[in-house]
Order: C-alpha cells, then structure tokens, then sequence
C-alpha cells in the first residue's frame, strides 16, 4: 500500500514537474507565464489515444505525431497569444490572450473529443505488476526532459543562446540574436515537454479535457514554489506535491487532499510570494 | 489663444454635473427596455432576461476588482457558488431550522463578503498570474467541497432553490425582483465609480506607485473592495438559485466564471456600461442559433482574445466619442502661480525635513554613503550629480520605497523612515516620477484628483450610497483638482483621456497631482526630461511659486542651469557622498563639481 502510494505520488508529481518546466521554458523566453501549460498536457493525452487507439497508428508513430502537436500547439501560442502583447508586457494582457487561447483549445477538445475521460493505451505490451508502465513512464519521461535540457542549456550553442535570451533580453538582441525565433522555438520545446508529459502520464490520467484544467493549476504549483524559471526547484516541488497529494488522498479522501494541497500552496505563497528557493523582486521606482 | 487670460472654471459646468447626452442616452435606453420587457417578449425571453440580470448582480462588483482594481480573479463562480448554496440550504432547512428567503439571501451576502475577503487574501502579495491562478482554485476547491458534504447540500443530488414570496413569487415578478437588485448595483457601484474610491482603484491598478505615494492603501482599499464584490456575487447566487430553481454542483462551472470575467473585459476596464452591455451580450448570443450552444465558451473565449488584441478598451472604447475629437495641436502649457496662494494653504508649521547620516546599499553598491540633508520650508534645494550618485535613491529614501541600512529621516523631529510609503502622503510629502506615473484610461481632471484622495471625509459605505460627505467631497475634490490644473496650466484638458497628452503635459499633470496634497514638501524627480526650453522656464517660474508659497522642494535634475536659476540651496552627489553643498555661485565655482559633473 505505501509502495503504491509512493509510485503513483512520485509518478503524478513527475507530470507536474513537467508541466511546471513547460511553464518555466515559455517564461525564460518571453517573461511572459502562460496559461495553456495545462492544455499542452491535455493535448498530450487526447492525441496519444488519437491516434493510437481511434486512428490505430503504431505507438512510435503517435508519439511523435503527439509531440509534434505539442509543438505546434506551442508555436501557436507564441504568435497568437504571446508576442502580440509583449510590447505591453506591464499590462498584463497576455494573462487574458493566453487565458483565451487555452479555454479555445480546451473547448474545441471537450467538443470534437467529448468530455468524458477516455482510455489511454498501453505503450508497452508487457505484465502489469507493482512497478507498472504506467508509474515509471512519466519518471522516465522526466528524466530525459531534464538530462536534455541540461545538454541543450550547458552544451549546445542554440542553448546558450536560449539562456542569453533568459539572462537579459536587451544584451541578447544588441547581440544579434534572433531573438523571435529563440522565443518561438522555446515555446515548441515547451509544447513538446508539456504533451510528453501528458502522453507519459496517459495511463494515469486519461485521455480527457478536463486536464487541461487541472494541470494548469497543479503544474503552477512546483513553478509558484520552486521560483519561477528554476527547473530543479520546479522537480523538487513537483514531487513533493505528487506525494503530498497522493498521501492525503489516502489518508483522509480526495476532497481534503485538495484542500489540503491548495491550503498548503496558498501559506506558502503568503509567506514567500517569490517561491521556496526564487529570489525577491527588483526595484519598482 | 492666450490661456493665462481664461478665468477658472467654476464646478457647475463639469463633466460630473452636467453629462453629455451621448453618456447618459444608453442608460435610458437600457432602463426604458428592461421596464417593459414583459410587454412584448414572450416568457422564455422572461428567462434569459432574469439571467441577465442576475449575472449582472456579480459581474457589476466583480467590475470594481478586475476592471477598476485590475485583479484578476477568474474564478468568482467560487462567490456564486457559496451565495447560490448558503441561501438554498438556509432556505430549506437541511440544518438549521427554514429561514425565510430573504434572511437566507442576506445571510449569503455576508457570508461571500466573509469568503470574498478569504480569496481576495493572496491578492495583497502575489503578483497578476499568481493571483489568477489561485481564484481558479478556490473555484475547484468550493466545488468538491460543495460535492462531498453531501449531508448538507444534497451532494451530486443537489438541493431546491429558494422560493421568493409574492409578489416575487411568478416569472416576472422575479425578473422584476432581479431587475431591482441589478439596478441598485449598477448605481452603487457607478457611485463608486465617480468617487475618490473608484479613482484610487484604477490608480493602483495602472500607476500603482503613485496611487501610494498619493497616500492609498492598497490593501485596505483592495480588501473593502473584496467584501463588496463577495458580497453581490453571493447575493446573485442565491437569485441564481431561485431561478434555476434546483441546483447541483454541475451548475457551477469554470466556463460559467469565465463568462463574468470575460463579460468585465469586453465591456472595457474603467466602465460600467461597457461591462453591462458586454454581460448582456455574452448572456444573449447563444440564444440567437441554437446549435450556438455547444460553442458558446469557445466563442466567448475567441471574442476575448480578438478582443484584447485588437481592441483592450472593449466596447467602452468603441461608444467613447467623446475622446475621438482631436485635440489642438498646437497648445501651450501656461501656469498661473498666482493661483497656488489659494491651493497651498498651510495648516500648520511644517518644520525641517532632515536626513542623518543615510546609508542604503545594493548588493555591494553603496548607492548613498552617510548622507546629511536638510530641506528647509520655503526654499529650492537642488540635487545634482552624475547618473548612478544616489539622487533618485535618495528622493525613494524620503518617499519610502527604500528603507535605510543606516541613519534616518526626519520631518519636524518626527522618525518617517519607519513609516509606510503611503503614510508619507499624511506628513503632506508629495512627488513625481522620473517616469510620469499616470493613469492613461483616466481623464486628466481624475488623475489629478487622485492625489487629494487623503482628504476625503466619506467612507467607502457613504460613497456606495451617495451620501452627502460622499458628494461634498468630490465637489471639493473637484474644485481642488480644477485649480490645480489652472495652476499648472492644463485646465483647458481636464476632460481629455490622459494617454492622449503629451510627455511634457503629462509631467505637469504629476506636479498639480501632487499639489492637491497642500504638500508641505514636495519631491521633484527630473521634472523638466523632456521639456522644450521655454517649458522649462515655465516650469521654474512655477517651482519658485510653489517654494513661495511655504512648500519646501527637493528638486532631482540634470539641467544645470534650471537649478542654478531657481535653487536656494544646491547639494551635489558623487558615488553617494557629499561632494559639495552651498549656494549655486558656491556650487558654480566649486573645482571639484566642475571637474566631476559640470565640466569646464
């Protein structure tokens, strides 16, 4: 029984780490959060069963047409929903255009997929025992997204040109980088993370719209307390939160465990509005 | 057109007393159409109309915190579900005894006003997405919550709604009950609206640091505002109830709050009408075509985003023809100091403003380094020095936007440096911005009357119901503000949308903001950027006048000249020291300034 809440703890707070790094790559590129982080997800689960199950492609072949639908869902959402409002990044608007574009999303899935929860299929055609498929594909999927990031961030040239862009976005450009299509690619990768995540987490969570929903707010989580832009806090947290919540759940029932993980999240935020491990704001004068 | 020569515009002629036609033609419209609705349209318009009207109940004071106050709060339906509930169950008696419905309706009022404050808690420390992110989970939170304790709200299975008695018993009697709730929150919340509370909303909404150093408390304001919006949300809950006659959990959904709030957005930030029309709108369009239905949150999700990329202003933008008329093009700003003797009336003595030995550094930078200052009343005092010397630092010191490691500041012998920046406003220290802090949505006569928001009498309560201290002050306020932008100068644009100005018109917009304090110091921070050389003149005639008039003035700037013209003192930084202090021909001549600052 502890095993099992241990596994599904660290599996879901897997998912959440990778929805939170998708939150942390669109915000290091453009300082901008943006609210289909959750719907990248979403969109990871309902195209794996696509066109796995309804399509009946071979598993290799729906992952990656899963992935790449994350991508474009993320290239859709920079030039639509981000750089349009940059310019006016005080105002907050790209709060609402992404708040828009993920319910369009959201909504066009509940009504061409239905909003019922759908089965997700198996990827892996062995056994079912304790350490199932289901538990140590969003662990793996994690793994690699972090090593690769790490790779891509400390070893390749586009990836320090995408931490130049994080770093000071003014010097980038005075650089000559291509700043946009830095940014466009960063919300690609990130639309890949974000429906790797969902299609890792398939099994767990289903194929269903109202994910989107959910991971928006539970992806935010290990952002909000891990501080913004800092992926190993985002882990970190993500875990933490994946066992709290399955621990409650076990403990005292689904709807105090929510209560439970939000009343947490909330004092915590309260007590450090910059996240556990982020750093204070800068000057406002 | 010489403006010096035109007299000051008395109050009875305002935009507040005499509203053009063009503003109050929807409203008579709106309320000619929904009196006597029941003689034309059939009973399921009855229905949709109702709805509108109670969605109308919640988004009008969920209008005040996202388009005045600019919070986010996208999940409010957590408000609708709590008032949709506490009056049911009070109603029905499931645990206490039946009440009658409208205990039970005014029992939820204050219980949302209660739970309004709860969600509204994280707005004072957590910044715009964190702050939606959270009222989205209280939306989840009260849902399960509402779902699992079954024993009392009937769970999945629901409960009935209440049932008003007669005459309110019928469809349109109960639309007419509804009607009248949504009458009075449109007029309570347009009062607030015209009120110094409404104008300090929008001011921390898009000029937050000014708003403070106006003296607004953010969270006192913020948490007033939260009661009332709880409130009238849960009060629409137990109207909502009533009209859907049943409720279960599933009534409440995420797409039902993003109907309110995106009702707020395509109304416009700032209106009221706008909002009403955008409610309205988004309540009846699905009714056109049925297989709408299904799309409608799609729908109002893609008029959202086409609505804040092309037009952020919403439909109050698109009916605001008042502010299409160009402006003339060729205006002069033209103070009359001869004014500021009415405007700046000392109470009191207001003594020395000191500094002692300040020190405040950043990271490893000592941005001041043990500084003394002493700004007489009365008197000009310069401060100059290279960029980087601590000037504008020191001027957040005095303003409260930094707190000193070392050392303190005084006003008349009295400690400020432990007080809250917004405090400061009530020691009558006032300032401008190196970058004009200005409401651009606002007109130019409500950015300034901001700044006298300190002195009003009237509660927010009083302003809610337009009482008389409500309405003597905005008259005074207003007759304030009027010759304050005389003063200045810019009275000829009190009604002009602030955006629309220039950036040198805009810098003495701040200054007459900050004359409605009766400041007894006032803090200029490099107020003549920009300025053309005859406004700079102009200016500095200005600044003496203001310092004639017993306000003492620490003015930040670069324009050597200007500060050896006006100031009676000059104090010169480098690396946050004291290079120099004297008079300007002593600064003038002074080798070391020459050689580090003004050049040879």
């Amino acid at each position: 029984m502890v095993l099992s809440i241990v596994l599904s703890g660290l599996a879901i707070g897997c998912i959440y780490a990778l929805i939170g790094i998708a939150y942390n790559v669109m915000y290091s590129a453009s300082r901008v959060f943006s609210f289909t982080a959750g719907t990248l997800g979403m969109a990871g689960g309902i195209l794996g069963a696509l066109f796995i199950l309804k399509m009946g492609l071979p598993v290799w072949l729906g992952f990656l047409l899963a992935l790449a639908g994350g991508a474009l869902l993320g290239v859709v959402t920079e030039i639509l929903a981000v750089r349009p409002v940059l310019k006016s990044l005080d105002q907050h608007l790209y709060v609402l255009s992404t708040l828009a574009l993920a319910l369009i999303v959201q909504q066009f899935a509940a009504i061409e997929w239905g909003t019922d929860a759908q089965p997700f299929p198996r990827i892996f055609n062995i056994e079912r025992n304790s350490f199932d498929q289901q538990f140590w594909l969003p662990m793996l999927a994690c793994v690699v997204t972090i090593v690769g990031l790490e790779v891509l961030y400390r070893r390749t040239l586009l990836g320090h040109a995408f931490r130049a862009i994080a770093e000071d976005n003014y010097a980038a450009r005075a650089l000559g980088l291509p700043e946009r299509n830095l940014r466009m690619a960063s919300y690609a990768i990130a639309g890949v993370i974000g429906a790797l995540a969902g299609f890792a987490g398939g099994q767990m969570m289903l194929a269903f719209f109202d994910n989107a929903t959910q991971l928006t707010f539970y992806g935010f989580v290990p952002v909000a307390l891990g501080g913004m832009g800092n992926n190993r806090g985002a882990v970190v947290a993500g875990l933490v939160l994946g066992l709290f919540q399955q621990a409650a759940n076990f403990l005292v029932g689904g709807v105090f465990a929510s209560v439970a993980v939000f009343a947490a999240f909330i004092l915590v935020l309260l007590a450090r509005p910059e996240g556990l491990a982020g750093v204070a704001l800068g000057r406002r004068v | 057109m010489d403006m010096s020569t035109t007299e000051v515009r008395p109050a009875r002629t305002s935009l507040l007393s005499s509203p053009a036609l063009s503003t109050v033609l929807p409203w008579v419209v709106l309320a000619a159409i929904a009196a006597t609705l029941p003689l034309y349209a059939g009973g399921y318009w009855g229905v949709i109309a109702t709805r509108a009207c109670v969605y109308w109940v919640l988004v009008a004071g969920l209008n005040l915190l996202v388009g005045f106050a600019g919070q986010l709060a996208i999940g409010w339906v957590a408000l609708l579900t709590v008032g949709a509930y506490v009056t049911s169950v009070l109603a029905a008696g499931n645990v206490l005894p039946a009440l009658h419905p409208y205990l039970a309706l005014a029992i939820a009022g204050v219980a949302g006003a209660v739970f309004g404050v709860i969600v509204g808690l994280p707005a004072l420390r957590l910044r715009t997405f964190y702050f939606a992110i959270t009222t989205l989970g209280f939306a989840t939170i009260v849902r399960q919550i509402v779902l699992a304790w079954a024993s009392v709200t009937g769970g999945g299975v629901g409960v009935p709604g209440p049932v008003f008695p007669a005459p309110f018993d019928s469809q349109w009697g109960f639309y007419y009950l509804c009607l009248i709730f949504a009458a009075v929150c449109t007029w309570m919340t347009a009062n607030i609206a015209g009120s110094r509370f409404g104008r300090a909303l929008t001011a921390l909404r898009d000029a937050e640091v000014a708003a403070e150093a106006s003296g607004i408390a953010k969270s006192r304001l913020l948490m007033v505002v939260f009661l009332f919006s709880g409130a009238t949300a849960a009060i629409a809950g137990g109207l909502f109830a009533s009209l859907q006659s049943y409720i279960t959990p599933d009534a409440f959904t995420t797409e039902l709050s993003v109907l309110f709030f995106i009702g707020v957005l395509i109304g416009g930030r700032g209106s009221i009408i706008g909002p009403l029309l955008g409610t309205i709108l988004l309540t009846v369009l699905p009714e056109f075509a049925a297989p709408l239905v299904a799309w409608s949150t799609f729908l109002y999700a893609v008029l959202l985003l086409v609505i804040v990329l092309a037009i952020p202003g919403g439909i109050a933008e698109l009916i605001d023809f008042k502010n299409r008329r160009p402006l003339q093009s060729n205006r002069a700003i033209v103070p009359r100091p001869d004014l500021l003797k009415r405007l700046l009336t000392q109470d009191t003595e207001p003594g020395r403003l000191t500094l002692e030995q300040v020190a405040l550094s950043f990271g490893g930078v000592r941005a001041i380094d043990g500084l003394d200052l002493t700004i007489n009343p009365g008197q000009v005092h310069g401060l100059i020095g290279p960029n980087g010397s601590g000037k504008t630092t020191t001027l957040n010191v005095i303003s409260g936007y930094y707190m000193p490691q070392g050392g303190v500041a005084k006003l008349n012998g009295v400690v400020i440096t432990e007080l809250a920046h917004h405090a400061r406003a009530q020691m009558r220290i006032a300032r401008t911005f190196q970058t004009p802090r200005i409401v651009g949505e606002a007109s130019v006569l409500e950015n300034v009357m901001i700044g006298g928001t300190i002195d009003g009498r009237g509660t927010f309560v009083e302003s809610l119901l337009s009482l008389p201290r409500h309405r003597a002050d905005e008259k005074m306020l207003h007759e304030t503000a009027m010759l304050a932008l005389s003063a200045v100068g810019l009275e000829q644009l009190a009604g002009v949308r602030a955006d629309r100005l220039q950036h040198s018109e805009l810098r003495f917009i701040e200054i007459a903001r900050a004359l409605m304090l009766r400041p007894a110091f006032l803090l200029l921070d490099e107020p003549a950027a920009g300025l053309s050389a005859e406004e700079i003149r102009r200016l500095g005639a200005l600044v003496v006048a203001i310092s004639q008039a017993g306000t003492g003035v620490l003015l930040v700037e670069h324009h050597a000249d200007l500060i050896f013209d006006i100031c009676h003192h000059v104090t010169v930084l480098n690396l946050g020291k004291m290079l120099a202090a004297g008079t300007p021909a002593e600064i003038r001549s002074h080798r070391e300034v020459v050689n580090a600052y003004l050049g040879g």
